[in-house]
């Protein structure tokens, strides 16, 4: 226990305690909630050193860094909240050019009036997503707006990690005839937090995909080290992911309905609101682009991981100027699958 | 979900694609309207086209009701919450509709509006009762397969004396419009109507049934088949219309027999009879002023009208210069052939009726159908 510590007059009321501006004046109200918070959870030896940054040895070859602010309304959701959220979303940021994530560093704003019960069962989530995945927390900080200026907490996560050797992982490397191949079914993240918006409330027992890839994406490197292009399709979904890599790459890419993985009860929460699953976001899926002669060798390690254990091969990678991403329908027919117009919103009939 | 697996199963589109070119006349075209956003909606998403004769074309519809809401009505909207500070509680698809300058309800809240998005008149009076202190407006959009819900919650603000809820009503019926669309041009010089056939609407006539087209089928001499949302309901009811073509006939038929009755549902008739009432007439953005073509609140329940509580300026906007909503809708233009689409007019940006819902006709073509604008005849080329 520091000294400032227990020189304070009590403990944080971590049951009924709020965070109040105190909490992010510098003063002794933020050491304590440092220390009997964010401390107890994320423990790190270069967190407790509270210098103004962490320190660290890094071998020769090539980092690659990635920021990433995370908003979520609500906070908790079905699968997860916003703490597992922030510390999987940077290290799959991360793993997506190859890299192996090495530390993360985590900045939060929160509102005022936020319940510290709430506060730390974020952190303590961070914490356990961030000891699962093996990436800690070395760096952090903290601020306090005034109630109203925020909405609950806002956490923006950073990350660095190292590339292996030979491995250049790009979205701009997708070539004509290239394999397509997804890692598991789509939509449940989206469709969880949806559920229990205010709004839109309705039961369901879908959960959030949350999940960090980051070992996924080690075992395909391992068995492919030319993989062109990786991407998690988060916001906006698989169709827009799929367009990002089309427009970046300068290809067009052809995909097959049949063969995407849909869980029955996303399927049909998203015939309830009118939305096409293939716009709704994921959070623990990646999009692989590599040389068909890879595709099979990476499909079988994918699948051999429960983070990829219905992963297929959606389409291929095709010459098409305009870029364009057409879909063969589990129908029978053939449309475009275009970027998304602004936001999903419910139809009403 | 079994249920819509069923209805999508692509060994019965392939019989139906079959059956259909196989009496599809060589001699002619085909030109069916698929009224409702919906339809198009799943002619798009599944790809329906691709399973068609060429001579065997859809025109699009109107779309969805969000987008048959005139510029005037959307700039009410915004000066109710904008002037009045009401609350006003929506559905999710009419906060991107552009009134004035491109100002839709989503723009407004982002200027500081209290504009909220529900799921249903029950969410809208629920954020009544927990506001005492604010006026809820409930902005009462859609055809007739929304009203009764609103008549449900009106009812309900009378029962409990919610004197702080009202409800802007904007709810318009289809069988006018389905008229105003079939009804030749009076101009001698311009185009007259190019469509054979109507798929008519599903959800719309589970409330109404299927007597109301009856009139409009004689009168323009031309088949209604009522159709379901499911992309098998619109392949055999566009086979149900090439028959009546084939055979002369000009009928009101119902494909959709699963859900649509002759009467439809008579306990929400009486309800939505005894809580509003046909307007006069009203505009529609893309088809003009239509009489009798929409509905407001009876005298009774006046005090949970809007439009009586609030003083409302009567914004006299006029809708975009240029576009093509009319003549696309009537099927004498396709979406490409209007000189403002995918230049001034968007998905992104939308201008006209077509564009702005993703189920209009010119955005479901924008979206889904790019890729085949190229090689498409125009409306000319068809007819």
């Amino acid at each position: 226990m520091s000294e400032l510590l227990r020189r304070s007059a009590s403990r944080l009321d971590l049951r009924h305690g709020r965070v109040e501006m105190a909490h992010g004046s510098g003063g002794r109200a933020m050491a304590q909630l440092v220390d009997e918070l964010f401390l107890r959870h994320l423990d790190d030896p270069r967190l407790r050193a509270r210098d103004d940054s962490a320190r660290f040895a890094v071998g020769a070859g090539t980092m690659v860094m990635s920021t990433d602010s995370h908003v979520v309304s609500p906070l908790f959701f079905p699968g997860g909240d916003i703490g597992a959220l922030a510390v999987n979303g940077t290290i799959n940021d991360i793993a997506m050019s190859g890299a192996r994530p090495l530390h993360l560093a985590a900045g939060f704003v929160l509102e005022e009036g936020l319940a510290l019960a709430d506060l730390e069962r974020i952190v303590a989530s961070m914490a356990r997503a961030s000891r699962a995945a093996g990436v800690p927390v070395i760096a952090g900080d903290t601020k306090v707006v005034e109630r109203g200026k925020a909405d609950g907490v806002f956490i923006t996560t950073t990350g660095v990690g190292m590339v292996p050797p030979g491995v250049r992982i790009c979205g701009d490397r997708a070539r004509p005839g290239d394999a397509v191949l997804l890692s598991g079914s789509i939509g449940e993240h989206g469709i969880a937090v949806m559920s229990t918006r205010e709004s839109l409330g309705f039961e369901t027992e879908i959960r959030s995909d949350s999940a960090a890839l980051h070992e996924l994406v080690a075992a395909m490197v391992a068995v492919a080290p030319d993989i062109h292009c990786l991407r998690d399709p988060t916001r906006g979904g698989l169709a827009t992911t799929l367009n990002e890599l089309a427009c970046q790459s300068g290809v067009g890419i052809r995909i097959r309905e049949r063969d995407i993985a849909l869980r029955d009860d996303v399927a049909a929460a998203c015939e309830l609101l009118g939305f096409d699953p293939l716009y709704v976001a994921n959070e623990g899926k990646l999009v692989c682009i590599c040389d068909a002669s890879d595709a099979a060798r990476v499909l079988d390690v994918m699948r051999a991981s429960p983070l990829g254990i219905d992963a297929t091969c959606i389409g291929a990678v095709v010459a098409d100027p305009d870029c364009f991403v057409h879909m063969e329908t589990a129908f029978g027919g053939a449309r475009v699958v275009d970027w998304l117009a602004g936001d999903q919103l419910p139809r009403i009939c | 979900m079994r249920l819509v697996d069923e209805f999508r199963d692509p060994t019965l589109a392939r019989a139906l694609a079959a059956r259909i070119a196989r009496e599809a006349s060589p001699h002619r075209t085909y030109r069916i309207m698929e009224f409702c956003g919906g339809h198009t909606h799943a002619i798009f998403r599944h790809g329906l086209h691709d399973l068609l004769p060429p001579n065997v074309r859809y025109v699009h519809g109107p779309g969805c009701p969000v987008c048959v809401l005139p510029v005037a009505r959307v700039d009410a909207a915004i000066e109710l919450v904008e002037r009045h500070g009401v609350i006003l509680a929506t559905y999710g698809d009419m906060m991107r509709v552009p009134g004035s300058d491109r100002r839709s309800l989503l723009a407004a809240r982002a200027a500081g509006a209290d504009v909220r998005m529900v799921g249903s008149t029950l969410d809208a009076l629920q954020l009544a009762r927990t506001n005492r202190d604010r006026e809820v407006v409930f902005l009462a959009i859609g055809f007739e397969t929304t009203t009764p819900p609103t008549a449900v919650a009106v009812r309900a603000a009378a029962a409990e004396e919610l004197g702080n809820f009202t409800v802007f009503c904007n709810h318009v019926l289809t069988p006018p419009a389905m008229d105003r669309i079939l009804e030749d041009s009076p101009d001698p010089e311009a185009p007259g109507v190019a469509i054979d056939a109507v798929l008519g609407p599903s959800h719309v006539s589970t409330i109404i049934g299927t007597t109301p087209y009856a009139g409009i089928a004689a009168r323009h001499r031309r088949p209604v088949v009522i159709t379901g949302f499911e992309p098998l309901d619109v392949m055999q009811a566009t086979l149900m219309a090439i028959r009546q073509l084939n055979a002369g006939r000009h009928e009101v038929e119902n494909q959709y027999t699963r859900v649509v009755t002759r009467d439809g549902n008579g306990k929400a008739r009486a309800l939505v009879a005894d809580v509003l009432e046909v307007r006069p007439r009203f505009e529609w953005r893309g088809l003009g002023t239509l009489a009798s073509s929409a509905l407001q609140l009876r005298e009774r329940y006046a005090a949970f009208d809007a439009e009586r509580r609030f003083a409302l300026t009567g914004s006299t906007a006029r809708e975009v210069r240029g576009c093509a909503c009319p003549e696309v809708l009537r099927g004498v233009t396709t979406p490409p052939e209007c000189k403002l689409f995918g230049t001034v007019c968007t998905p992104d940006n939308p201008m006209g009726a077509c564009m702005v819902s993703s189920e209009g006709a010119c955005a479901a073509y924008w979206s889904y159908g790019r890729h085949r604008r190229a090689a498409e005849p125009t409306a000319r080329e068809i007819a």
